[in-house]
């Protein structure tokens, strides 16, 4: 599904990305752990295309989109959500994810008819924040959900898309136990039918939901497996996970 | 929803009574006024569409009000009479420059897009006074007013009057429905969180570029009927003053608002007016009532009827 060789990314003297080659097979959840500054924001950016590598490739899907835009890959099912929230503030929770349900519907230029009475677009949008459970907060603004609503909508707006690969920045970043209950329990749903790669520091959401993960240290990519291999293997637990 | 047409309807019931109680009254001079106010509304609602929704900040939304007055103007000069090739020559124009205009500016954002757009204007306003056979620096006279086959007649102040007012209510009425349309959907989109629009698989700039070229062949209209107002048409049309002026109606009325536009021209220009009658100095007035108007509506005149939505 997402084959990326050699992805190399500077800013200046510091190697963000360095070489980074790593496979996702359809249908996984594919977890990229590592400490701060591992480069995993710079790696998920350079998937989406918000950031272009200064050397080597991405396959998705059996094409090569080193070089497309954003937007390009977005529309050929490559979804993100980001580790700090990225929603729209003053349209309420519906209007957000509909618009993402009308990224994915043919061009935008319809000068006339009103998009929010628009069914092909409130249906599918609906049934998205179902999914992730924000059915009875969809006519509140986006700006006045929880913190966790609001990452919820986040990952809403990713799905409404209906992405062949999620990228998934943090989505439990900065919620509290309760919150990243649900969120798991969210995430655990989304795993049966979609691939995902899940960038997440939350290390018990990480080994209950991924089916392999690879560790990110210093821009390089140390060891790639099963969670039970990972948590067996002396390098990972010496950079990162600690010896306890 | 229901409150705002019931306001709008008695703003436009209160339009279409002033010429009769006016001529009753011997106040012709209102109808006038009124009508210059309307066709510059025009030209408020079409800057809305890009600054309020799209969040460009055109400081240059003027150029469209002297290609259209021109374009009236020069066919006017060489005997072409038919309004409606000199509008659609206004509108046409207008809409061109503003695609070569916007093509270039819009790759830009923030205080560039300001100084871009500022700059394209003032080299139109340069061309303008250059344009020695058009009468350079100080203008020309409109020989004639444009002729629509004898359907109306702009030689008459109240036929005239009411062509302005229905040309502002299908403005109003454009854009309105523009900016709630998907595409308008995806120009407020882009404006409120450009990354994560791109992140959903909109590349922005064609939707910006559409909007930026409908927007200026709205205002060369505005132009077309500016001409014909004053019968004479100047290059200071197309100074940085009336594209401060445009925007500031806009600001004043309350950005991306359906009715902002029309308030703002409406309030902007009634106290100027105002002022002019009390004193020559009047600027030394109206600058700080601007100023505390900002400081006190910070949704513009629209937000005390209603709360703007998304």
């Amino acid at each position: 599904m997402l084959e990326v060789r050699g992805l190399t990314k500077s800013f200046g003297a510091l190697r963000a990305t360095d070489g980074i080659d790593l496979d996702v097979r359809e249908g996984e959840t594919h977890a990229v752990i590592g400490p701060n500054g591992a480069g995993k924001t710079t790696f998920i950016s350079q998937l989406a295309g918000n950031l272009l590598p200064d050397s080597g490739s991405v396959r998705f899907a059996g094409n090569d989109i080193t070089r497309l835009s954003a937007p390009r890959r977005a529309r050929m099912g490559l979804a993100r959500s980001f580790q700090i929230t990225s929603i729209y503030p003053e349209f309420n929770a519906l209007d957000n994810v509909a618009l993402a349900v009308q990224a994915h519907c043919g061009h935008s230029f319809r000068f006339w008819k009103p998009a929010r009475g628009d069914r092909s677009l409130a249906e599918p949008a609906e049934r998205v924040l179902q999914e992730v459970g924000l059915t009875d907060r969809r006519t509140v603004l986006a700006a006045n959900l929880s913190h966790g609503e609001q990452r919820q909508l986040e990952v809403a707006m990713a799905l409404a898309t209906n992405p062949r690969l999620l990228l998934l920045d943090e989505p439990m970043a900065g919620m509290g136990t309760d919150e990243s209950q649900r969120m798991i329990a969210l995430l655990s749903r989304l795993k049966k039918t979609k691939t995902m790669i899940l960038i997440e520091h939350d290390m018990d959401a990480v080994f209950r939901l991924a089916d392999r993960i690879s560790v990110l240290v210093y821009g390089r990519v140390i060891a790639t497996g099963s969670p039970e291999a990972i948590r067996a293997n002396e390098e990972v637990r010496r950079a990162y996970l600690g010896a306890d | 929803m229901r409150s705002r047409l019931i306001l709008w309807a008695i703003a436009v019931a209160l339009l279409v009574a002033l010429p009769p109680v006016m001529t009753a009254l011997g106040q012709t001079f209102y109808i006038d006024l009124v009508r210059r106010i309307m066709i510059l509304a025009i030209a408020a609602v079409s800057l809305n569409l890009i600054l309020g929704y799209g969040g460009m900040v055109s400081f240059g939304h003027a150029a469209y009000l002297g290609i259209g007055a021109y374009a009236v103007g020069i066919l006017a000069f060489y005997g072409v009479t038919s309004g409606w090739l000199q509008w659609a020559l206004a509108v046409g124009a207008s809409a061109i420059v503003a695609a070569l205009i916007g093509a270039v500016s819009i790759r830009t954002s923030g205080i560039y897009f300001i100084m871009i757009t500022l700059a394209f204007t003032q080299m139109l306003y340069y061309l303008g006074i250059s344009l020695e056979e058009f009468g350079g620096d100080d203008g020309m006279r409109l020989k004639a007013k444009s002729q629509f086959s004898g359907l109306i007649d702009l030689g008459n102040p109240v036929s005239f009057y009411y062509l302005a007012l229905a040309l502002l209510l299908l403005a109003v009425l454009l854009v309105y429905r523009i900016v709630n349309s998907r595409f308008g959907m995806v120009l407020r989109a882009a404006k409120s969180n450009e990354a994560r629009t791109r992140a959903i698989g909109f590349a922005p700039y064609p939707y910006r570029l559409a909007a930026f070229v409908i927007a200026g062949a709205m205002c060369g209209l505005a132009g077309a009927l500016y001409a014909n107002h004053t019968n004479y048409i100047v290059p200071g049309l197309m100074s940085w003053q009336q594209s401060g002026d445009i925007m500031f109606m806009v600001i004043l009325g309350g950005m991306a608002s359906t009715a902002g536009p029309v308030l703002g021209t409406f309030a902007l220009l009634f106290v100027e007016e105002l002022l002019k009658g009390w004193t020559e100095h009047w600027q030394v007035i109206l600058g700080p009532l601007l100023v505390l108007s900002v400081i006190f509506f910070r949704r513009g005149l629209a937000g005390i009827f209603y709360k703007p939505d998304a």
